[in-house]
């Protein structure tokens, strides 16, 4: 089902830009590379966060840390392997990406932990972030209920994730 | 972020110090940079082709045109604003664009957006109903088609890279519908210790 999906989605957005005579070969170089230089740009705080995270893993911090934190999530079948995602995912884009990365690498991605893993990077953003940009360019200093709202819609995906992965995958 | 690094670092020299694994630690400072150099070019391609894919979608007119099947969903949802003004004409382009991935041409629109609803709502400096609505939808990931995610699997020995693709549909749409209540909840409760608050007076 969902293999049918992508090559349909890109047959389907190719022929409608042809019906209606968009140089799609220009348009589509414009785009990708638009893309690459907006990739290229969060390359150098991947580095830095790669990094961080690489070393909070393998001194054993991340574990000290997951062992204190368990005990609660596990009451909600929640892997301690996905906690420090779903700590970081609301903060930063790139910190999260980092943390997904090894998780994945650790857990094979179509492990449980693994898919958990993905399904929180899918269906979740980078909360703060997108606040700080919206309001800031907005000019709004009264943000109200706001971050409450928000991150209960990220909470609740988190505890869904498991759930989906468990009675769908 | 800069303090997430320093508590990061003194951590993990304190703990590995502890535990005895300064060793694995300094063999991941000196490989961690080119992984993550690594993880760029796993991710570049993929981005690469969709950003490419999206663009024709957008400049055919097909992303305008799939807003149009939002419109009377966005409706119900900003109910106390005009159909027919800019900001609820930039909510609908915002909106779909995070729906078909396009981050880069969605968070402009977003902005574009919460301005003409200060304008129409007069906010000044406080969020509305309205405005709290669009920042939680774009919090939430809407985003269709997970790729990138999907690419990082695959490059990770994954043998179904795409089969998170139900599960992340139906909790991004339950994480949503959860934000959008408890806007409604905290909407009514802040408008009944508003009325509180001018009755006591």
């Amino acid at each position: 089902m969902s293999s049918v999906i992508l090559i349909g989605v890109v047959t389907g957005v190719f022929l409608y830009g042809i019906y209606k005579r968009v140089n799609i070969f220009d348009v589509f170089i414009e785009g990708a590379s638009e893309n690459i230089k907006a990739a290229f740009d969060i390359l150098p705080a991947l580095v830095i966060l790669m990094t961080m995270i690489a070393i909070l893993n393998v001194s054993g911090v991340i574990e000290v840390f997951t062992r204190f934190i368990s005990p609660i999530t596990s009451i909600i079948g929640f892997p301690r392997e996905c906690i420090p995602l779903a700590l970081l995912r609301p903060l930063s884009g790139s910190g999260a990406m980092s943390v997904y990365e090894s998780i994945v690498s650790q857990n094979h991605p179509d492990s449980f932990v693994g898919n958990v893993a993905s399904v929180i990077m899918g269906s979740t953003e980078t909360t703060f972030y997108t606040v700080a940009v919206y309001y800031g360019a907005a000019k709004i200093k009264n943000i109200r209920y706001t971050l409450i709202c928000a991150l209960a819609a990220d909470i609740s995906g988190f505890i869904v994730a498991c759930a989906a992965v468990r009675l769908m995958m | 972020m800069s303090i997430f690094i320093v508590i990061a670092c003194a951590f993990s020299l304190f703990v590995s110090v502890i535990k005895g694994t300064t060793e694995d630690v300094t063999q991941s400072i000196l490989s961690s940079p080119q992984a993550a150099v690594e993880l760029y070019f796993t991710l570049m391609g993929t981005m690469a082709f969709w950003g490419g894919v999206m663009r024709v979608a957008e400049r055919s007119g097909l992303v305008a045109k799939i807003a149009l099947i939002f419109k009377p969903i966005l409706k119900r949802v900003f109910r106390d604003i005009n159909p027919d003004g800019e900001a609820f004409g930039a909510i609908v382009m915002n909106i779909s664009a995070n729906m078909l991935g396009l981050g880069n041409a969605a968070t402009p629109l977003g902005i574009k957006a919460v301005k003409e609803l200060v304008k129409e709502q007069n906010a000044n400096a406080t969020a509305t109903r309205s405005i709290i609505t669009l920042v939680v939808i774009n919090t939430a990931s809407i985003q269709l088609l997970p790729t990138t995610i999907a690419t990082i699997r695959q490059a990770l020995g994954s043998n179904h890279p795409m089969a998170i693709l139900a599960p992340v549909l139906l909790t991004s749409a339950i994480a949503l519908i959860i934000g959008l209540l408890a806007i409604s909840l905290c909407d009514t409760f802040s408008k009944t210790k508003i009325k509180q608050g001018t009755g006591n007076e």
